[in-house]
């Protein structure tokens, strides 16, 4: 393994270690969705025509919001314990902590994702296991945590912390949301893979984009 | 540089002035009113080149702030934000000229449209970028981390633009590109132009300036507390 690799590898390491004796990120989140899926069928009611046509959209609102509540939990605890100061001191580049943080984001959404889909199809009884569905999450998901990431470490060093990142996160992650939503609707509505691949496209060119961008400029907010 | 002082600054209130005369006098004079959508039409002639100004605010707030990033010199921080706010003010301004156009020709006061649903991020995205600032208390650290959001917020916009424009449009193509416009409406819309983006230009030299003067009276004030300290030591 080359040297950065194992430098990312050890940052996602820890944070994996610290997910599984605390437990406090996964349980947390799938709680949390779960009552965003909960609230919405309220909302909505439950009828059949409705919930087919709001399904793709639940399902991103409680991945949106899941995300948000992630992305707080990954460097607040890190701030308030005065680790993230550690790691700046440690020999690990900003790049391999920015993509560290990014794949132990993704990992945990994806983990998730994992629990929250299968119920979501048994709770309303549309097909959304599907290997389209399954796709557009895995690619949704890098593009949340890739930007998610760094307005997370921006997010921590302002005052109001819990309402900068979603300020900023939501509008910016508004492209990969409309279109996960639209490819799944196409999916679910029996669309093959022509139909959604405009759709992967603008997820594809945003994840790109949303992994150089931060990347690039990470380091202007870990800096101290 | 001081308040209305410099000569760029009577220049440009002297060009703003005249051409936003002109321009009223060519709107509410001089033009035809257009034969289908009738009087309403005439806030064409503002809401275009608002909604050109709010972009090239926000394209200033892109360079300023990639400016800053590479050479860290506080003018640039000025500028970013001092065209961030102009930006949000002419974001503003173009949501509610769409409004008021929106409503008598298509019925309804918002339509979520690939280029009102793209403008409505970018407010957002720019009312964030207010807000990060604000939330910060040390100077540099606010301006470094504006900067960050000025970069990924512009980047993001041809994005949200792209995915939106996939499910079609209600509004309007550029008609003023493919020749689409009479020859006096297109001279009116012209000189519009000018008088916006000669207002945000010294809407900008204004606020860059009252910046300065702000940071300026900062320094003061911390060089008197810290002489008063030294007195009391």
């Amino acid at each position: 393994m080359n040297a950065s690799l194992k430098k990312i590898w050890a940052v996602l390491y820890k944070d994996i270690i610290t997910e599984v004796r605390t437990r406090e990120i996964i349980v947390s989140v799938l709680v949390f969705s779960l009552l965003v899926i909960i609230v919405f069928s309220f909302a909505f009611g439950v009828n059949r025509a409705v919930i087919e046509a709001v399904a793709p959209g639940i399902l991103w609102v409680a991945f949106a919001f899941a995300g948000v509540l992630a992305l707080n939990r990954q460097f607040i605890p890190e701030k308030e314990n005065g680790c993230l100061e550690g790691i700046l001191a440690s020999p690990i580049s900003r790049e391999a902590l920015f993509f560290g943080k990014m794949l132990s984001t993704t990992l945990f959404l994806v983990a998730v994702e994992v629990i929250i889909i299968p119920v979501f199809a048994l709770l309303f009884d549309v097909a959304v296991i599907d290997p389209k569905i399954i796709l557009v999450t895995i690619m949704g998901t890098i593009g949340f945590a890739a930007v998610g990431t760094l307005f997370s470490a921006l997010a921590v060093n302002t005052r109001a912390r819990e309402m900068v990142l979603p300020v900023l996160f939501l509008p910016v992650v508004v492209p990969v949301i409309i279109a996960a939503v639209k490819a799944s609707e196409s999916a679910l509505s029996g669309g093959d893979w022509g139909d959604i691949s405009s759709w992967l496209l603008i997820i594809g060119a945003f994840d790109i984009i949303f992994i150089t961008v931060p990347y690039l400029i990470f380091n202007y907010i870990v800096e101290e | 540089m001081r308040i209305l002082g410099s000569k760029v600054s009577y220049g440009l209130l002297g060009l703003t002035a005249v051409a936003v005369l002109v321009s009223l006098v060519m709107i509410f004079i001089v033009v035809p009113t257009e034969a289908t959508m009738g009087i309403i039409q005439r806030i064409f002639y503002y809401h275009v080149p608002v909604a050109w100004v709010a972009f090239l605010a926000f394209f200033v707030v892109l360079i300023a702030s990639i400016l800053y990033l590479w050479k860290r010199k506080r003018k640039w921080d000025v500028i970013a934000s001092a065209s961030a706010e102009l930006g949000v003010i002419f974001t503003s301004l173009v949501l509610i000229t769409g409004s008021i156009w929106a409503k008598p020709i298509w019925g309804v006061w918002w339509t979520w449209d690939a280029r009102l649903t793209t403008s409505l991020v970018l407010w957002l995205i720019y009312v964030a970028y207010l807000m990060v600032r604000a939330s910060i208390g040390e100077e540099e650290k606010a301006a470094r981390f504006a900067a960050v959001v000025g970069i990924i917020g512009f980047v993001d916009v041809p994005i949200v633009a792209l995915a939106i424009q996939l499910w079609g449009t209600q509004h309007p193509g550029a008609v003023i590109f493919e020749g689409g416009l009479a020859p006096v409406m297109l001279a009116t819309l012209l000189i519009s132009l000018l008088a916006v983006t000669s207002l945000y230009a010294l809407l900008l030299v204004q606020r860059v300036s009252l910046r300065n003067d702000e940071l300026r009276l900062d320094d003061i004030k911390r060089r008197i507390e810290m002489i008063r300290e030294e007195g009391n030591g």
